[in-house]
């Protein structure tokens, strides 16, 4: 028996889509924003590993199933992209003064930070690419010395607080125009913001689609000279 | 039937998009290789919006749920964000909150701009 739940090909798979299912049931339930399925389900998911004493690893392998379509579902983003060609050529000058603004703060925060609190150098590097794609920002942080597991759980940590709060935000600070809200959020919260703003409307889900390949470009051109800012 | 097609055809580009990683030292990943490729094809007629678009939507439709594996691996690192747990959580909510601000306001700023130079 024992043997299903370390070897097996599927539980994995299983355990990950009951635990989403599940958040997505509770958030109906409750209707709240923070019962977010991906934040619900990955919790489920912590606590069924823990409980049950089964190692990451052991699930990470038989979950390969899911988190394999990462690949796929990313060049996707090419379809939504697409049709809203209009928007982006129209706006092309604007979109990348946003993106890269998003950028700058980005970095420059972190490195702020990074001297505020002294952080460790492997620490602070691990910040640096936060707000960008895991594929890009875990490869950046592992070249430049980083912790890549720390920046994969930071970006992830990112999008998800990027996703429940990007609307609150763009009231806040006054971001109307549909391409400004998907230029924000996909600059700040990658595919996980994407998700939220593809929900805002067709507009911001292809502008946030397209912020996560400039962002994500820019910030890995980026990282390497920040490195050297940092304490 | 359809399906296998549409899903035949992205994960061409998905390959296509690993190899050009493998070849070309830039720090690009191979998903916003194919992402490009798969943009280019569409724009150019190579690839028709109807031989992808079902796929992609799905896999779109699903995206948060790709991330549990991934953050599920947050428990791996207890003790080391025990130690870095403030710098962590600004980073996350303040310095989130910042960018995306930057981000939307700098965008919206020029295209309004632009706007009341064409009146």
């Amino acid at each position: 028996m024992a043997e299903l739940l370390t070897q097996g090909a599927v539980w994995g798979t299983l355990l990950t889509i009951g635990a989403f299912a599940l958040g997505t049931l509770l958030q109906k339930k409750t209707g709240r924003a923070w019962c977010n399925p991906l934040l619900l389900g990955s919790l489920f998911v912590i606590l069924f590993l823990r409980l049950c004493r089964i190692p990451y690893p052991d699930y990470q392998a038989s979950a390969g199933l899911v988190s394999g379509l990462l690949l796929p579902a990313t060049v996707s983003l090419a379809v939504p992209l697409y049709e809203q060609w209009e928007a982006l050529r129209k706006n092309t000058a604007a979109i990348l003064s946003g993106i890269v603004a998003g950028a700058v703060v980005s970095i420059g925060a972190v490195l702020l930070l990074a001297w505020a609190f002294r952080t460790d150098r492997a620490a602070a590097v691990s910040l640096l690419p936060k707000s960008v794609t895991t594929a890009i920002g875990a490869d950046v942080s592992a070249e430049l010395g980083g912790i890549p597991a720390l920046t994969t759980a930071v970006i992830i940590l990112t999008g998800i607080f990027g996703n429940l709060t990007a609307q609150t935000v763009c009231r806040c600070f006054r971001i109307t125009d549909p391409v400004a809200r998907g230029v924000g959020i996909g600059s700040a919260a990658h595919a996980i913001g994407t998700a939220r703003a593809m929900e805002l409307g067709p507009v911001e889900g292809a502008m946030s689609s397209l912020s996560i390949a400039v962002a994500g470009v820019l910030t890995a051109l980026l990282c390497p000279l920040a490195v050297r800012l940092l304490p | 039937m359809s399906y296998i097609f549409q899903f035949l055809r992205i994960l061409v580009f998905c390959f296509l998009g690993e190899i050009l990683h493998a070849l070309l030292p830039l720090p690009i990943p191979a998903s916003i290789y194919g992402l490009a490729l798969l943009l280019a094809a569409l724009k150019a007629g190579a690839v028709k919006l109807e031989q992808v678009k079902d796929a992609a939507g799905f896999l779109i439709a699903v995206f948060p749920l790709l991330f549990v594996p991934g953050a599920a691996g947050i428990m791996e690192l207890g003790p080391l964000l025990a130690e870095v747990w403030l710098p962590v959580v600004l980073a996350v909510a303040l310095v989130t909150v910042l960018v995306m601000a930057a981000a939307g306001r700098v965008t919206q700023a020029v295209i309004r701009r632009k706007e009341a130079r064409h009146g």
